[in-house]
């Protein structure tokens, strides 16, 4: 097995066991690549990259961009705020004029679930999802998964606990994809307005004494609390959110036993976990960064291999 | 499809004496120079050496390592399969340094261009020269030409050098195979 099993990376729900194996080995390469001196590999020279951003981000953006140009492609930027779809352009349309000007691949994030999904049918260029909505976020699960391979040494059997927005979180359903095809163990905490209805058919427990979950687990996922997605109010303060579901020094050190931190950025200080837990030895989350940069060279690496 | 035996156990093992000899005489102590192997073959090739220059040369330290080339290579794309990499090791500084490229076989010079490529990644060397088991006559595609070879070979472009190592393979031979 040496190659994808898909031609775009649109969500985990699409991939398999093997790719995602294949995606983590391409990527030791291209962390030891990224330890050179000069960090940069030819391989992509002939290779132009469109990433189209119609939503705010700055380390995912910026990730792909350092990615892209550490593989030698061509990058052009694009954010909706300063386009053409504010004068009524379609998705499409606006994909299309991009990609007339040789564009090979394009990396999307996009408001709407599906986004992805619905341009890969409707355009000839290999696709990236880099946030689809409350969707799929596929390169942060795979490098949320890799920092745990690197961390613990393999994903299979770790008890893995994602804490929070599980209901908006695009973040928490790739993990929960991404963690069940390797084997992992997983549980979701969080305000009972904030889970899905029927997330146990996903394979994963609900438990919602935060407490108990964080004595279970060898990992805890920390997710951000999204203010942009809370149309209504899902729990009364933050404040109180921060009470039950916020994860300080002193409920980690009550523990049982030292479990690793994670959390996909950008951080609520003192709202998800305070500042001595994020800036402490159990957490990975600048792991996480570095990692991002090595996942999305191998999947950009993979992905345009299969481009003829 | 046939395949005769080029070089036997025996034969592969004087060659191997005989280029650690020449690799002494214009390195003597290794103090500045580096050995590096390139995946995937040409490692079995530099352990080997490295190996004999230390234990039947009494070279005290040698800086060994190896250099994965699938980044750099001039046909990405260009194969119907995807280029698989291998681990690159180089725990040593190249700044400065005489850096010895190994490999079993010169074919193209592809290969060897690309680790040109490559090695600048980690510095800039004082000088690079090129040590290569089978030396593939009238076959380059490139300006490309060894400092060191094992034995030289005429093939022709349907045949193909196959180099078996004792620790990988199970026997030390090289065989010319013709398809």
């Amino acid at each position: 097995m040496s190659e994808l099993s898909v031609n775009h990376l649109l969500g985990i729900k699409y991939l398999k066991e093997s790719d995602i194996q294949l995606i983590f080995e391409t990527a030791d390469h291209f962390k030891e690549v990224l330890n050179r001196p000069i960090k940069k590999v030819p391989s992509l020279r002939d290779i132009t990259i469109a990433n189209i951003f119609f939503e705010n981000s700055t380390r995912t953006r910026l990730s792909f961009e350092l990615a892209e140009k550490r593989l030698s492609a061509d990058v052009v930027n694009f954010s909706a705020g300063q386009s053409s779809v504010k004068k009524g352009e379609t998705l499409i349309d606006t994909v299309n004029n991009i990609l007339s000007m040789k564009v090979d691949m394009v990396v999307m994030r996009h408001p709407n679930p599906g986004a992805g999904i619905f341009l890969s049918k409707h355009v000839k260029s290999s696709i990236i999802n880099a946030g689809d909505g409350a969707h799929e976020h596929p390169t942060q699960a795979l490098l949320d998964s890799y920092s745990i391979r690197e961390k613990l040494g393999d994903v299979s059997g770790k008890n893995v606990l994602i804490v929070g927005d599980i209901l908006h979180s695009r973040v928490a359903l790739s993990n929960i994809f991404a963690l069940k095809l390797q084997g992992a163990n997983v549980k979701v905490c969080g305000p009972k307005t904030l889970m899905p209805k029927h997330i146990e058919s996903l394979g994963v427990s609900v438990e919602s004494d935060l407490r108990k979950a964080l004595n279970w687990c060898d990992v805890a996922n920390m997710l951000r609390i999204q203010n942009e997605r809370l149309d209504i109010s899902y729990f009364p303060t933050t404040r109180e959110y921060t009470q039950q579901y916020g994860v300080n020094k002193a409920l980690l050190n009550s523990l049982d036993k030292e479990i690793v931190i994670m959390h996909p950025g950008p951080i609520n200080r003192g709202v998800e976990i305070t500042s001595d837990v994020a800036d402490s030895k159990q957490s990975i989350i600048l792991n996480q960064v570095e990692n991002g940069v090595a996942i999305r060279m191998a999947v950009i690496y993979l992905l345009a291999s299969k481009i003829k | 499809m046939s395949q005769k035996v080029l070089l036997s156990s025996k034969e592969i093992n004087i060659i191997l004496h005989r280029l650690a000899c020449q690799l002494l005489e214009n390195h003597l102590d290794f103090k500045e120079t580096v050995l590096v192997g390139l995946q995937p073959r040409g490692i079995f090739l530099a352990v080997r050496l490295a190996k004999i220059l230390k234990e039947e040369y009494g070279v005290e330290t040698i800086d060994l390592g190896f250099l994965d080339i699938t980044f750099y290579r001039d046909d990405f794309r260009r194969g119907d399969k995807t280029l698989e990499a291998n681990k690159t090791k180089i725990d040593f500084l190249v700044e400065d340094k005489k850096v010895v490229f190994i490999d079993d076989v010169l074919y193209t010079g592809r290969s060897i261009n690309a680790a040109l490529t490559a090695i600048q990644s980690f510095g800039r060397p004082r000088e690079v020269e090129l040590l290569t088991l089978i030396d593939r006559r009238f076959s380059r595609h490139l300006p490309i030409q060894p400092t060191y070879r094992g034995r030289q070979v005429d093939a022709i472009n349907e045949e193909k050098v196959k180099v078996m190592w004792e620790e990988n393979d199970g026997e030390d031979v090289i065989y010319l195979v013709k398809k």
